[in-house]
Parts: structure tokens; C-alpha cells; sequence
């Protein structure tokens, strides 16, 4: 086929298509882009935007890089795993996959957009808290502020889709998204950092997650008392693992159709079943 | 030549056996419909040929190639009309079909094609802002946007209104004034009657008649049916052999020779002095033929 569609120019325009069907959301915009934001402000007003004791570092300081985490997560997780999870029951994805569309470049474009819209999460984030909560950024630890962003965002993506790939419904998405990232984003020192008085298990399950690993360095190369260019080679390493297995498995179980005995298609036909 | 060649086909869900051994052979710009009630499956045999579904048993050809494992090349030359309709609810008419559109190396333009399904204004709304038929016919639209070779229209027509119907009719025709071949299921005999060269009725699985519109069912043929109410009065020494009696007394004979045996029939009554109530003498109608081969005709 010579007029074949290139694949760059497939992922380019199911780039621009997600990425509008994000921002006519409007509960997604909302949680993804606002909501973080306002915790953040939140928490400078509450906590006054000083010097906290124990973390040497202003509470702007620590909560514009953690919550711009936050809000990359919520960007490719939570979002990745909800939207794709209720287009599957919906039939979207059932309509694409009867298009020569290849899948892969469908799922790339979601991935591709999602990690779009987390940079500008970030971007919005340490903008403001360096304009208006005077959030000091480093030159020399820029670069693995940068890297630490892509590969958790990766990470996060490659997990977002895992869920997608392996709960019934969207309702179910957001159930599982919003109970595992809310209680780890407390332990893991997104919301309030854990005291050294904290449980050793608390810290354990904290650890074998990769939401630590992302907010750590992160949050590490906007602070002072961070010495040379912040690499976290053991974090960045962590996330990669999760992000490898997280897409290994999502491949092996992705589905594109809603399974039997979910959405109007097959209660539909179940009904059927008893009229006849 | 045949466009799509099923031989054996089968399908088992679990313990159900949805298809239970369908043939069909469709040839290049021919209008098949598949009619049958729901639950039939049809539904199962077009998704089988569009590669949405794996079959049990059986061989399956469409376009040279198998659906099961085709992949890019074969969804290029195929335009599926879904049941549902499943687009993002966030765009409009427009860009719904520019992103859909991109996908194929042929296509159709997208004004055209907008103002060929009767949406042209509603080009630039919200497809949330539509209404069910407008839905369908957006469906329609992105199902041949990559101008296909073979068109799957499953129940292309349901919950339009009447209008909207000879719309959607009006643009099947126009497919196939264009060579393309097309494969309908649906549960609308006039649907099936109107559009379809040939039509086959499925039934549990299972063709249980083939044929054009006219000849389905052995309807050129079939027998007339003559019927009345007895009461209090045998039915002794009726002169036809095929009679059956209702408990309300509701006396029908099947007859190939109406005239002869409307004749014997009413010879018998007067010889008796029996009056024949709601006489009544009626050719099948393609519903009838229809009701009977899907095994819900007067007798169920």
C-alpha cells in the first residue's frame, strides 16, 4: 500500500486526539492539573511557607516537587488506567482494534499523550512555586530532575495500562488506581513525610513500591542540601524494573473488548438467552 | 468470486453452542443479510469474520485471508459498522471522522461523506449533543470512511425512526452501486426484503433457510393456509389431510390445492349443516415464513 499512513504520522495525530479528549474532560483536567495544585497551596498556607525543621528546606520547597510528582502520576496512572478501562466498556477500543490501526501505536499515543500532559503538570507546578513561593531550581541537578521525570512517568504509564489491562470495568479502574496511589502517596512521603518513628513495615511496603522511588530524588534535586548532580541510580533502576514487568504483564492480559457479563452488549444478550 | 467463503463454522461459548455449523458463500458486490432473532447468532458469525472473535472449528476466508489472524493490511480493505456506537463522546462529527480517517490509506472526504450520512449540520457538534440516530449514523460513516472493499453492518437500522431507516437504506444502496459487497445482520424482515440480494435466517446457531427475499422458505410455494372455529362438532371424515385442531376449536388446514379443498371443506360442512365460523383463507406472508423457520410461528 503506497498511501499507507506513516507510523509517525499515526502517532502524531492519536497523540493530538487523546490529548483533546483529555482536556474536554473535565473531572480528569480537574483532578490531574488542579487538584494537586491546591493541596499544594493548601499546605503552604497551613504549614506557612517557612524552613521545616527536621528537612532543612522550606515546606515550598519540599511540596512543589512532590506534589508535581503527584500530579505526573495522577496524569499517567490514575488517568491511563480510568480513561482506557472505561473506553473498553464503552466499545472505543473494540472499534480501533477493527481499524488497521496497529494497536501498538494506539496504546502509544495514549502513553505518549499522558506523559505530555504530566510534563505540563510539573511545569505549572514549579512554576508557580518558584514565582510565587519562592521555589529555588538548581542548574546542576536539572538533568536528573528531568530523567528521574521520564522514567517514573514511563513507569507509571507502563502500570496505569497494567490496570487497565486487568480490572472488569471503569468503575473498578478508579477504585483500584485510588486506593493503592492514596495510602502509598502518605507513605511514601508525597503528603506528609513519615516520621522516624514510623513502623519498619510502613517503611518496608513504602520502599517496594515505586512511588517512593519517583518522589525521593525528585523532590531530592530541588533541595539545597542535595551535593553533586542528584543521580539516584538505585531509584531510577527500581523504576525501570516496575515499568518492564508492568508492561510485560499488560501486554500478556490487555483486553479490547469489555469482558462477558459487563457492559450493554452482552447484558443484552444475556437477556436474550432467556427469551429464547 | 466469493468474498467471504464459511465452511462448518462453530462457535462455542462455555457450554453454549452459539454457531452450530454455518456455510456461507458471499460473492464480490453482493447485499447478504443475516436475519434472525436476537441471540441467534449473527451476531458471533459477523464478529468471527471481522476478527473480533475466535472461532471453535470450522474455515473461515474473507478476502483471501483468514480474520482470525489477519491483521493491518486486511482491516484496510473492511468497513465495520458496530452495534453500538462507540466513539469519544469529547469530539465532534468532524473530528471523530478525520481521526478515523486517518487510519486508512484510501478515504473517503469528510465533508462528503458527513453530508452522504445526512449529519451535515451537525459537523462541528459535540457527538455527546446527538441524538440516537444521529449516533447511528455517525456509526455509519465511520464504517466507511476507509472506503471498503466489504462492508459488516451489524443491525445498522435498529432504534432508527422510520425516516432515518430509508436514510440508512438510501446509503447501503449507494454502497453497492459502487460494486462494494456488504453483510447485514438484522431482525427486520422488511430490512432484509428491501436491502438483500440474498438472505439467509439463522436460527440457534443455525441456517434454517436460504434464498432470495422471493423464494425464502419455499414462499412461492409454500401452502395456504384455510381456518375457522368448530364447535361441538367432530372433525371426522374432513377431507384433507393436513388439519390440526386448537383446544379453543380453531380447526387449520394446510392445503397445496386451495381451491379443490375449500370446495371439499365446505361440501363436508353443508352435507352436516355445521356452521364454518371465521372462515378465513390466507397465504403466508414472508413474516409468517419467517416466524416458522425460526420456530416461532403459530404452533409455539
Amino acid at each position: 500500500m503506497p498511501d499507507r499512513p506513516s507510523t509517525f504520522f499515526l502517532l502524531w495525530s492519536q497523540t493530538k486526539y487523546q490529548n483533546k479528549i483529555f482536556f474536554r474532560n473535565p473531572m480528569a483536567a480537574f483532578f490531574t492539573l488542579f487538584f494537586p495544585l491546591m493541596i499544594f497551596v493548601v499546605f503552604s498556607l497551613v504549614f506557612g511557607n517557612q524552613e521545616i525543621g527536621y528537612l532543612g528546606v522550606t515546606t515550598a520547597q519540599y511540596y512543589a516537587p512532590s506534589m508535581a510528582v503527584f500530579a505526573a502520576v495522577s496524569a499517567t496512572y490514575t488517568n491511563l488506567a480510568v480513561t482506557t478501562a472505561y473506553q473498553r466498556d464503552r466499545g472505543i477500543l473494540k472499534r480501533v482494534r477493527g481499524t488497521p490501526l496497529p494497536p501498538a501505536v494506539y496504546l502509544g499515543g495514549k502513553i505518549i499523550s499522558a506523559i505530555m500532559i504530566a510534563a505540563m503538570a510539573v511545569l505549572i507546578m514549579m512554576t508557580i512555586g518558584v514565582v510565587f513561593y519562592g521555589v529555588q531550581v538548581y542548574a546542576s541537578t536539572l538533568a536528573s530532575a528531568a530523567v528521574t521525570f521520564i522514567v517514573g512517568v514511563a513507569s507509571f504509564a507502563a502500570l496505569g495500562l497494567l490496570i487497565a489491562a486487568v480490572v472488569s470495568s471503569g468503575e473498578s479502574a478508579t477504585a483500584v488506581t485510588n486506593a493503592t496511589l492514596l495510602p502509598l502517596s502518605f507513605f511514601s512521603g508525597v503528603f506528609i513525610v513519615p516520621s522516624d518513628d514510623a513502623p519498619a513495615w510502613l517503611d518496608a511496603v513504602a520502599n517496594f513500591f515505586p512511588l517512593k522511588h519517583f518522589v525521593e530524588p525528585f523532590v531530592a534535586a530541588f533541595s539545597p542540601l542535595t551535593v553533586g548532580a542528584g543521580w539516584d541510580w538505585g531509584s531510577l533502576g527500581y523504576m525501570v524494573l516496575w515499568g518492564v514487568i508492568a508492561v510485560v504483564l499488560a501486554i500478556r492480559f490487555f483486553k479490547w473488548e469489555a469482558p462477558v457479563g459487563r457492559g450493554g452488549k452482552s447484558r443484552r444478550r444475556k437477556k436474550d438467552a432467556t427469551v429464547t | 468470486m466469493a468474498v467471504i467463503e464459511v465452511q462448518g463454522l462453530v462457535k462455542h461459548y462455555g457450554e453454549v453452542e452459539a454457531v452450530c455449523g454455518v456455510d456461507l458463500s458471499i460473492d464480490a458486490g453482493e447485499v447478504f443479510a443475516l436475519l434472525g432473532p436476537n441471540g441467534a447468532g449473527k451476531s458471533t458469525i459477523v464478529e468471527i469474520l471481522e476478527g473480533h472473535r475466535a472461532k471453535t472449528s470450522g474455515s473461515v476466508s474473507v478476502l483471501g485471508y483468514d480474520p482470525a489472524k489477519a491483521g493491518r493490511s486486511y482491516r484496510e480493505r473492511i468497513g465495520i459498522v458496530l452495534q453500538e456506537t462507540a466513539v469519544e463522546e469529547q469530539l465532534t462529527v468532524k473530528e471523530a471522522i478525520d481521526v478515523y480517517g486517518s487510519m486508512y490509506p484510501k478515504r473517503r472526504k469528510t465533508g462528503e461523506l458527513i453530508e452522504l450520512v445526512g449529519l451535515g449540520e451537525k459537523t462541528d457538534s459535540r457527538i455527546k449533543a446527538l441524538s440516537g440516530g444521529q449516533r447511528r449514523r455517525l456509526e455509519l460513516a465511520l464504517g466507511i470512511v476507509g472506503d471498503p472493499e466489504l462492508v459488516f453492518l451489524d443491525e445498522p437500522t435498529t432504534g432508527f425512526d422510520p425516516s432515518a431507516r430509508r436514510q440508512a437504506w438510501s446509503i447501503v444502496e449507494n454502497l453497492t452501486s459502487l460494486g462494494k459487497t456488504v453483510l447485514l445482520t438484522t431482525h427486520y424482515m422488511d430490512e432484509a426484503q428491501y436491502l438483500a440480494d440474498r438472505v439467509a435466517v439463522i436460527a440457534k446457531g443455525q441456517i434454517v433457510a436460504e434464498g432470495t427475499p422471493d423464494t425464502l422458505g419455499g414462499r412461492e410455494t409454500a401452502s395456504t393456509l384455510i381456518t375457522f372455529q368448530m364447535s361441538g362438532h367432530s372433525i371426522e371424515g374432513l377431507p384433507s389431510n393436513e388439519v390440526t385442531l386448537s383446544e379453543n376449536g380453531r380447526v387449520t388446514v394446510r392445503s397445496m390445492d386451495p381451491t379443490g379443498d375449500l370446495h371439499r371443506i365446505t361440501g363436508w360442512a353443508i352435507e352436516r349443516g355445521v356452521e364454518l365460523a371465521g372462515l378465513s383463507v390466507t397465504r403466508p406472508s414472508l413474516e409468517d415464513i419467517y416466524l416458522e423457520l425460526i420456530g416461532e410461528g403459530t404452533d409455539a
